[in-house]
């Protein structure tokens, strides 16, 4: 005979826990709030604050009422910890609430087919799109990538599986890259590409400012990767009469490609979003400009469109601009995730 | 199994040079950086025999295993003195390549560690992928590997799969299998069964029996019963304190094991230290 057993997890929240909890903030919140009533206290962040420290103090005299002191200070620890999780969260969640909440209305079709070709820049909001600014972002990091992943794949083969003798510098220097700001590396193209030789705005001089920045996010990354693949792997290469050249082709960068993927799209975010580098090269263009015109014609792409919308006054279309921006490194970021965890399947 | 060093036959003259020495080491001496780990160690090894090194932790044995192919040149800080011959010419020789002698004295590690982005079928061939060699019967060769590693009945209908997939002791199995495709002289073993189960320990025992009839091997392990039962002849390695390595004593196995030359094999062997 079977006996009927309940299993519990012992260190989940008690549901006499929870009401006491629910409560304590409640009583807080209102007493906090009485208090703003009738005094001249004032101010949503200072509401925040008072109301905050009397709920910690309340929970701490709640608890002490049942636990000794080194439990109860347990507890108040742990509830801080918790509130700081969900403070540092919060940034992302509002963020992104109002960039849908502003930018929800403007989504339309013609967002996604029309350009501001011929569109007078005081017309409504709903009068043309954005398609030449997504296809120019589309383009612009497009040929980054081209440009990035075989030297960042390189850098990273030479920093961890070459191991020469400049790797402290290279290292060194791959750092020091990822600290130039974002405007200095538009600035050095504008200087040798666009107005040195004479080339003019264009797309593809985004892209070299772009990728510029993404190398060192590309490199390092890969590196930390390589980093992964276990050593022994590269000794059974070695061990079967392998040179180098191939244990590295064939057994290490295929085992990290996961990684490397990763790596990739994470190199991708980080550039997705530079506005200040494109100003100097890209310029911003009302129509769509096909891959092959962006190497001589400027060209738009979403972060130039939402700072230009905003300094004509078209608020909802910058608004919309900034989700289809952050839709589109969010895909990114799925992307990447959905990559390693098949990588992990296997 | 030829039978040369028969037990009995104390005074085998090693070093003589003969056609049938496989593999002979001649006064090698290794160093970490400063330290010195292992010192001047000479060794011949038969033809098709198995030779088992034995010895406690630290006293080099692993490390003198991964001069016969070259792989303790690739710890950083490592060097060596002496040679090291197969078939006569020196390894280190300047007019052969590490990967040349190391496609003929193959490796087999402490841990399985098949390729993870391989399929089965790959990881066999993997040896001649990395080594730029091509066969005319890929499928022939893998099927001729896996049942010298008595693994291919177990694989047959699942090829493709990750080689990650398989248990340890099979994955150890098909890193024997690996090395086996590329058709190697010699095979080093460096304490293969020590993460396997009892159970995998005897198959891949059973595989060392069988394919020592094409393959010289060098086994090293700490398990006592393991080199009593797989080797002919066994080498007994012993770092004093503060001291490098050295072979205490060499010889047929049996003799090794039940009539030592030297007090310290015999408290070894007896599992009075180490």
């Amino acid at each position: 005979m079977t006996i009927a057993v309940r299993p519990r997890r012992p260190r989940s929240l008690r549901p006499t826990d929870a009401v006491r909890s629910v409560g304590v903030f409640g009583a807080s919140l209102a007493f906090t709030l009485i208090a703003f009533l009738l005094t001249p206290l004032d101010g949503g962040l200072g509401f925040v604050v008072i109301a905050f420290a009397l709920f910690l103090t309340l929970e701490y005299v709640m608890v002490r009422q049942t636990m000794d002191r080194k439990h109860a200070i347990d507890h108040l620890v742990s509830t801080l910890v918790y509130s700081c999780a969900v403070l540092t969260a919060l940034p992302l969640v509002l963020i992104v609430g109002t960039v849908v909440v502003n930018g929800l209305p403007g989504l339309s079709l013609n967002f996604f087919t029309k350009t501001l070709e011929g569109v007078d820049p005081s017309a409504s909001s709903t009068v043309g799109g954005a398609l030449h600014a997504i296809t120019g972002t589309l383009t612009q990091v497009g040929f980054a990538v081209i440009v990035t992943v075989p030297f960042g794949i390189l850098t990273a083969v030479y920093l961890t599986e070459i191991k020469g003798r400049f790797t402290g510098l290279v290292r060194l220097l791959v750092d020091a890259m990822s600290g130039i700001p974002s405007i200095v590396a538009g600035l050095f193209i504008y200087a040798i590409w666009v107005i040195g030789p004479g080339h003019g705005f264009s797309g593809f001089a985004a892209s070299l400012a772009l990728s510029i920045l993404m190398l060192p996010t590309v490199a390092r990354t890969t590196e930390e990767m390589l980093k992964l693949v276990d050593p022994s792997l590269r000794e059974a290469s070695l061990a079967l009469g392998s040179p180098q050249w191939r244990t590295v082709g064939q057994v290490v960068l295929p085992t990290a490609r996961a990684g490397i993927v990763t790596a990739v799209i994470l190199g991708i975010a980080r550039v997705a979003g530079e506005t200040a580098p494109l100003l100097m090269t890209a310029f911003g263009n009302d129509k769509v400009v096909n891959p092959v015109g962006a190497f001589h014609e400027p060209q738009s792409a979403l972060p130039l469109f939402i700072f230009q919308q905003l300094a004509q006054d078209q608020r909802e279309r910058a608004w919309t601009a900034a989700l289809a921006l952050i839709g589109l490194v969010l895909l990114l970021f799925m992307l990447a995730r959905l990559v390693s965890r098949k990588a992990r399947a296997r | 199994m030829t039978a040369v060093m028969q037990p009995g036959m104390e005074h085998v003259d090693l070093t003589s040079a003969s056609a049938d020495i496989a593999l002979r080491a001649i006064g090698v001496s290794c160093w970490f950086g400063k330290r010195k780990v292992l010192e001047g160690v000479d060794l011949s090894i038969r033809r098709h025999s198995v030779v088992a090194l034995i010895g406690p932790s630290g006293c080099g044995k692993s490390t003198f295993l991964r001069t016969l192919n070259r792989m303790h040149e690739l710890v950083p800080g490592a060097s060596l003195a002496g040679s090291v011959e197969l078939d006569g010419k020196d390894i280190y020789g300047s007019d052969l390549r590490p990967s040349e002698v190391r496609k003929r004295i193959g490796m087999v590690f402490q841990k399985p560690n098949p390729f993870p982005a391989m399929t089965i079928r790959e990881n066999v061939l993997a040896g001649l992928k990395l080594t730029g060699s091509k066969t005319t019967e890929p499928n022939e060769l893998v099927e001729w590997a896996l049942t010298r590693a008595s693994l291919w009945t177990e694989v047959r209908d699942r090829l493709d799969t990750p080689g990650g997939s398989l248990s340890g002791g099979q994955q150890q199995r098909l890193c024997i299998a690996r090395s086996l495709a590329v058709k190697p002289d010699v095979l080093l073993m460096d304490e293969p069964c020590s993460a396997l189960d009892p159970t995998s320990t005897r198959r891949v025992e059973e595989t060392i029996g069988e394919v020592s009839e094409e393959v010289t091997i060098v086994i090293v392990t700490h398990n006592m019963q393991q080199a009593q039962r797989v080797s002919d002849t066994c080498a007994f390695f012993l770092a004093e304190e503060n001291q490098p390595g050295r072979i205490v004593e060499f010889g047929a196995t049996e003799q090794v094991f039940s009539n030592p030359m030297d007090p310290r094999t015999n408290d070894y062997v007896n599992g009075r230290f180490g």
